[in-house]
């Protein structure tokens, strides 16, 4: 009887959490503000970021953002061809490293930011695929800030899969730089630099 | 007069040197022959060579003399001071601005810094303050090197310039435009002329001060990391912030576009080309690039 009754509830879960997501996400550009009013919001009531506490900042993104990023996406895609010859071991490795920078980037430039009001200006499909771009502006004192957001579908709900600040996407500018550690040294070749620069900037 | 003539075509010298070095380090190794060796990959930075010496040389000197100078500014000037600074140096850019929008057919936005401008020096105390701002008269900075890209001029191979720091053919060209017209020319003496130029430079270097110390932080090589920057952040500014945009590609296990296909076999996918090359990287092949830290 009970275990009947688990069934059944599983059943409503599976038939009922992804439609629930779904619907809870929306529209990309929907999350997308609902993503920035909350951290541009705790921002500034938060003392310990207004004072310029990286790891508050941190530990901020690491809450607020990356429940949102589909990380698996973001990382092959700096890693380019080489990560399809990639062990599961090196995937996960490269994957955690390139988490741990990329937090790093996007906090900075977060922390770069004052008082500002972040405007979401439109979104737009990508032509020949599923991902859509919401673009946004943060205007605060000086000159607007570029802040676009890349987005894709993963199962139900979007996911973002890149970042461009002041017209650069985060994760796209990457690749260059990982296919010259790759060309040197492999995969493994690159997961050390990235565990090395990740420990040097830990330090600073 | 002439001392002002002789001042741009220092710059002009140092500018017109640059490329032609660059042109000669290309032809210099094998006579036009396609160089062996590791930069030869990068259709974007046919330079590389001789753009990471100076390169090299640009950050040995901002580690010397200009990062440290820019930091003590920062240190010894309090920041209301350093913002009049900036809203005065900013008001006479908005200018040129506003010049260059008119010239790329924006009437819309040139007649925007225009009203920036006249705002800020009447309500401003000549340009101190930026009511324009708070008036929702929004800053759009347009220099020379964008015109001429709106006016359909490709940006032409990486360039690094001495003390300049990155650029491409067409920005230099455009640099040595808006040098013209800069802030720097106002005053009569030429000692207030060097003083207001470097002035300008030590300001900039002092803004950029947090950006330099993240990028010290989450590059792996800051080389390629700043020209790659510099390069998408220029493309994006000629397009106004709304380049065309490609699907940023994937390398999942799947054949491409199909998700429910099974896996392939990694090693030989290793060589497959992706159908749809993301902005900047179509024709960038993940080649081996052995020895190039510095």
């Amino acid at each position: 009887m009970l275990k009947r009754l688990f069934t059944v509830l599983a059943m409503l879960a599976t038939l009922v959490l992804p439609l629930g997501t779904a619907y809870a996400e929306g529209t990309p550009d929907a999350l997308v503000r609902r993503i920035s009013v909350d951290v541009i919001d705790t921002a500034k009531t938060d003392k310990a970021i207004q004072a310029g506490d990286l790891n508050r900042i941190l530990a901020l993104v690491e809450d607020k953002v990356m429940p949102y990023v589909n990380f698996e996406v973001v990382t092959r895609s700096a890693v380019g061809p080489q990560w399809r010859g990639a062990s599961a071991e090196q995937r996960t490795k490269l994957q955690t490293e390139f988490k741990t920078l990329l937090v790093r980037v996007y906090a900075g430039a977060l922390s770069e930011l004052g008082d500002q009001k972040v405007e979401i200006t439109r979104t737009q499909p990508v032509p020949g695929s599923s991902q859509v771009v919401v673009q946004s502006e943060v205007r605060g004192k000086g000159e607007p800030i570029k802040l676009d957001y890349r987005l894709d579908k993963a199962g139900e709900s979007w996911k973002i899969i890149d970042v461009n600040v002041g017209g650069l996407w985060l994760v796209q500018n990457y690749r260059t730089q990982f296919a010259q550690e790759i060309g040197r040294g492999g995969i493994d070749g690159l997961i050390n630099t990235l565990v090395e620069r990740n420990k040097n900037a830990g330090k600073s | 007069m002439t001392a002002a003539l002789l001042r741009r075509a220092a710059t002009a010298a140092l500018l017109a040197g640059a490329l032609l070095a660059g042109g000669c380090a290309t032809v210099a190794p094998g006579d036009g022959q396609p160089e062996p060796a590791p930069y030869a990959a990068n259709p974007v930075d046919p330079w590389e060579r001789w753009n990471r010496k100076v390169f090299a040389f640009n950050e040995a000197v901002d580690e010397a003399v200009l990062k440290p100078v820019a930091e003590g500014y920062r240190k010894v000037v309090p920041q209301l001071v350093r913002t009049g600074i900036g809203n005065v140096l900013g008001n006479l850019y908005d200018v040129w601005s506003m010049a260059n929008h008119l010239l790329q057919g924006k009437v819309h936005h040139g007649l925007d810094m225009g009203m920036r401008v006249l705002t800020n020096t009447l309500f401003g105390l000549g340009g101190l303050l930026d009511p324009a701002t708070e008036m929702g008269l929004v800053r759009r900075s347009e220099d020379f090197g964008q015109t001429l890209g709106r006016w359909g001029l490709p940006s032409g191979p990486y360039l690094v310039l001495p003390f300049l720091g990155p650029s491409s053919v067409r920005d230099g060209v455009g640099l040595l435009a808006d040098r013209q017209v800069s802030p720097s020319d106002l005053p009569d003496r030429e000692a207030a002329r060097y003083g207001v130029t470097a002035l300008e430079v030590v300001h900039q270097r002092a803004l950029l001060l947090g950006t330099t110390a993240l990028v010290d932080q989450v590059a792996l090589d800051r080389y390629s990391f700043l020209r790659d920057g510099f390069l998408a952040r220029r493309r994006d500014l000629v397009y106004d912030g709304a380049p065309p945009l490609a699907p940023m590609e994937d390398f999942d296990d799947f054949d491409d576009e199909d998700d429910t296909s099974p896996p392939a076999d990694g090693a030989k996918r290793d060589d497959a080309k992706p159908a749809t090359p993301a902005p900047g990287t179509q024709t960038r092949p993940p080649a081996p690039a052995p020895a190039t830290r510095q």
